[in-house]
């Protein structure tokens, strides 16, 4: 078991100063998730702006209480999406649960996912997926809710 | 040590996967016996035994085969009722786990009959019950308009008794509680709470799953009515636990599964039920996993479970003591190892759980984090999750020096000081 490769160094700074952590206003919805083994949880607000279908990511907020894993992988998500255009965050999204389920043998994209490449160790080990993919889930649980909104 | 089991090295080469090498050839340590408990080669032989020469199905086979299984099967409900020291072994239901045990009692109390628990009526349980001994009693008390309380915990994790009075009163009808908590390691005083409640005319209902592992378990002496614990605990397998209940309740429960083997004859119209156990055994029982379990609570009561409780004590001191020497570590639950069962939760502070069994887990060392089925307890103390250590009857004191030593190399990863 090679410790180091889960605990890269960028997620141990992610995790010991997370970015864009806390709640803010304003925002179009905000979701709670679990992670009912465990227990971790994440609040994570999202507003976003502009005319449907082209709708940018202004803000993600959250409040989040778990492991290094999770606690950073809410970071460098926050840091990704903000201020990307929602279908480009969620091809992104898309990136990462791919890498997260490619049991260590996807290739992660550097261009699209900066510091998440350092959560391709995370994907061997099976019992760490979930806290990597937390803030990630909330994350399109909240975007597909305010999307919704504006829809109907 | 005082205390430690004499034989130590001889019972743990009972167990196969303690010559387990983990990757990086580095040798088990088995911490997480209060999750699930490691499996002597007796109860293993036994198993494979029968599934080679006896396998039959039980109680519906006329051949030689068949009478050999409904044999296997119904001695080890035999060596069931020696261990819990009950009356009749016509009290002992075999069930698929604790749960379903506690499930089966707060379900058919739902249902018309003598024990029914309806609208104004008061369930008690605990705040440090594992949720499988809380949610059942939820969806009762939901379901039948009737009101939920529980006894809160005092700061080292006692049961806070001080108000029993005001709790079990003539309108409470169940008293639901655990023996040894899973979390804090607490010990509850079981006869004295079903002294209270008997008063009152309730039924005791004590969830053993880390009681029967570790300490001598006398169904008469605590004077429960109702007690359920788990195979898989116990050194025996998974996929079956036992309720044991006294008798004349047994009678009064109304028949929870419906299926073959719980009833006495059947036609399109009705049915009339078997008496118990077979009442509550609906379909074909685990057998093989009876057997083992069979085999498991002999090989303990072998050993003597006043020897197991010693030893277990012995390695909990020396495991308190150790963590105590470890700082930013804080222990929940009662620090006197003659209180309490064999599970110690922690928190290291400035690491999460996961990270602690994570960074043990690279070492060999076998714990378990999150929240242990007791979100609940875990909230009293102000924590969403701890790391817990629980050792058993083949738990050394060089394993907990492991321990210790990782919980000194976390905090060095972590850099925390």
């Amino acid at each position: 078991m090679d410790l180091d490769s889960l605990y890269q160094e960028i997620i141990l700074d992610h995790y010991r100063s997370p970015h864009h952590a806390g709640l803010r206003e304003p925002f179009g919805a905000e979701v709670h998730h679990v992670n009912p083994t465990c227990g971790d949880e994440v609040t994570l607000r999202v507003h976003l702006e502009g005319a449907p279908g082209s709708e940018i990511v202004t803000d993600v907020s959250y409040d989040a209480e778990g492991c290094s894993i999770s606690q950073a992988a809410a970071s460098v998500m926050a840091d990704l999406v903000i201020g990307q255009p929602v279908v480009k965050a969620l091809r992104t999204h898309e990136a990462f649960v791919e890498l997260m389920h490619g049991r260590g043998k996807v290739e992660p994209d550097e261009e699209v996912l900066e510091d998440g490449i350092a959560f391709a160790g995370v994907a061997k080990f099976p019992a760490r997926i979930k806290c990597a993919l937390l803030s990630w889930m909330a994350f399109k649980d909240a975007t597909a809710q305010v999307v919704s909104k504006e829809d109907s | 040590m005082e205390g430690l089991l004499p034989n130590l090295e001889v019972i743990r080469k009972d167990f196969p996967i303690l010559e387990r090498r983990l990757s990086g050839d580095l040798p088990l340590v088995y911490l997480d016996s209060a999750n699930t408990s490691q499996k002597p080669q007796c109860v293993i032989d036994a198993m494979v035994d029968h599934l080679e020469r006896h396998n039959a199905n039980v109680a519906r086979a006329m051949h030689q085969l068949g009478a050999e299984s409904s044999a296997a099967f119904e001695e080890a409900r035999d060596k069931v009722a020696a261990f819990l020291n009950a009356p009749s072994r016509d009290e002992v239901i075999f069930t698929k786990n604790a749960s379903e045990g506690l499930n089966l009692v707060a379900n058919t109390m739902a249902w018309a009959g003598p024990l029914e628990v309806s609208a104004g009526d008061r369930v008690v349980i605990t705040e440090m019950e594992h949720h499988s001994n809380i949610v059942p009693w939820q969806l009762l008390t939901e379901r039948k308009g009737a009101e939920l309380r529980w006894f809160g915990l005092t700061d080292d994790g006692q049961l806070d008794l001080s108000n029993i009075e005001e709790l079990i009163t003539p309108q409470t009808k169940v008293v639901s509680l655990t023996w040894v908590s899973n979390m804090l390691g607490t010990v509850n005083p079981i006869a004295e709470i079903a002294r209270r409640a008997h008063e009152v005319g309730a039924v005791v209902v004590v969830d053993a799953s880390q009681a029967a592992p570790q300490l001598p378990v006398d169904v008469q002496a605590v004077d429960a009515d109702f007690l359920a614990f788990t195979g898989h605990k116990v050194t025996g397998p998974t996929g079956i636990g036992v309720l044991w209940g006294k008798g004349e309740l047994l009678g009064q429960l109304p028949p929870f599964l419906g299926g073959g083997e719980m009833i006495a004859t059947v036609t399109m119209e009705k049915s009339t039920y078997a008496a118990i156990p077979h009442r509550f055994e609906a379909g074909t029982p685990p057998i093989v996993e009876a057997v083992g379990l069979g085999a498991a609570v002999d090989y303990l009561t072998e050993i003597g479970l006043d020897n197991i409780h010693r030893h277990e004590q012995a390695v909990t001191g020396y495991l308190l003591d150790g963590l105590a020497t470890v700082g930013g570590v804080t222990v929940m639950g009662p620090l006197d190892p003659t209180m309490r069962g064999g599970a110690v939760s922690f928190e290291v502070d400035g690491v999460h759980p996961h990270d602690v069994a994570q960074t043990l887990d690279a070492r060999g060392i076998a714990v378990r984090a999150g929240h242990h089925c007791a979100k609940p307890a875990h909230k009293r103390f102000g924590v969403q999750s701890s790391t817990r250590a629980s050792s058993y009857l083949y738990t050394t004191l060089a394993e907990i020096d492991a321990l210790i030593e990782g919980i000194n190399y976390t905090k060095n990863y972590f850099k925390v000081k």
